[in-house]
């Protein structure tokens, strides 16, 4: 099976999952903000929990290398506001409008078309972005074990531990 | 509400979208992520109308206008959605989301130009910070990434700030 195909299979899965766990509706796209369901975060941790693990246990196997994007704190703290703010008004993120529109959602459709455009301004800004936010606070591609300097394998426990801690926490309230 | 009884767990879709993005790494070397395909789907348009111009976009050449693995990825996303929704009957036409309506009403024109502009904003965000909560969110928060934390604590930080703008006590719109 050719990379792409496996991609398309792997969006398939992906898009499922997302879509019988509810993470892709307005409503829970909103309310994690708004702090009144914990819905798409136990989602995200939960995978990010197990994304970790095999991950890193690939790349202890010297099968899996890591993709790091440069953490250029102008892109990404001004980029991150920017795109939380949007967020907030769409109620969807990237990969989930698409699988909003998928169940339906026709909303999602104008939130897709704006995106693209949005794509598009970032492609013409490109150059003056590069020389503006780019160029500022460039720290490298850096791992969060390499930043404290432990074995990331008590990162990921520690991980693990306050996770689990905050999943502990939110039962008991209720969540 | 008889959906809310087939909902899947979500620590457990979690967990399975977890081991997905661990095999998609093992037998691709592929990390999830959406935001690179809008950049390439809007060279495609622009490239109808003036080609030689995109073909040299600085941002056009570092994500080219081609379908690719990521692109095949956001394809399937909306496929796995619409077949889990009907094989499930939770497939719904709906212009405008139930809590949209509550704060704003049930104009569409109003809602679509929202999500629009949302869409915009959020994309040009999300190209400036290198990713979305796919690429930084899951992808690089598995992989410990330093510049995914900061990502992340700062797409909830924008987002925490205008959802309450919209859904606090004053009505801005």
């Amino acid at each position: 099976m050719s990379v792409n195909l496996i991609g398309l299979a792997t969006g398939i899965i992906f898009g499922a999952l997302l879509q019988r766990c509810r993470v892709i509706r307005y409503e829970k796209q909103l309310d994690v903000l708004l702090f009144k369901d914990w819905t798409v975060l136990k989602f995200m941790l939960s995978a990010i929990c197990v994304g970790m693990v095999g991950i890193y246990l690939l790349k202890d196997a010297g099968i899996a290398k890591l993709a790091l994007k440069p953490a250029i704190l102008g892109g990404v703290i001004f980029g991150g506001l920017v795109f939380g703010a949007g967020w907030a008004l769409i109620g969807y993120c990237p990969a989930t409008s698409m699988a909003a529109l998928g169940e339906g959602r026709i909303d999602a459709f104008w939130g897709i078309a704006g995106m693209v455009l949005g794509a598009g301004i970032f492609a013409h800004a490109y150059p003056l972005v590069k020389k503006m936010l780019l160029s500022w606070g460039d720290l490298g591609k850096l791992t969060l074990p390499q930043v404290m300097h432990v074995n990331h394998w008590l990162v990921i426990a520690a991980l693990l531990a306050g996770l689990w801690l905050l999943k502990r926490a939110a039962d008991r309230s209720g969540n | 509400m008889a959906e809310d009884k087939k909902a899947m767990n979500p620590y457990l879709g979690g967990a399975l979208a977890g081991l997905l993005a661990v095999a998609s790494v093992w037998l691709t070397g592929k990390f999830f992520g959406a935001s690179t395909t809008f950049v390439r789907a809007a060279g495609f348009i622009e490239k109808n109308f003036y080609p030689k111009a995109v073909a040299g976009m600085e941002y056009y050449i570092k994500e080219a206008p081609v379908v690719d693995w990521q692109w095949m990825f956001v394809t399937g996303v909306l496929l796995g959605s619409l077949a889990a929704a009907l094989l499930t009957g939770t497939f719904k036409f709906q212009a405008v989301p139930d809590k949209w309506r509550e704060r704003f009403g049930a104009c569409p024109v109003k809602r679509g130009l929202a999500a629009f502009c949302g869409g915009v904003i959020a994309m040009f965000g999300a190209r400036l910070a290198d990713g979305c909560p796919s690429g930084h969110g899951l992808s690089g928060m598995m992989q410990l990434s330093l510049s995914s934390l900061i990502a992340l604590f700062c797409f909830f930080l924008g987002g925490i700030v205008v959802s309450r703008m919209l859904y606090g006590g004053r009505r801005l719109i």
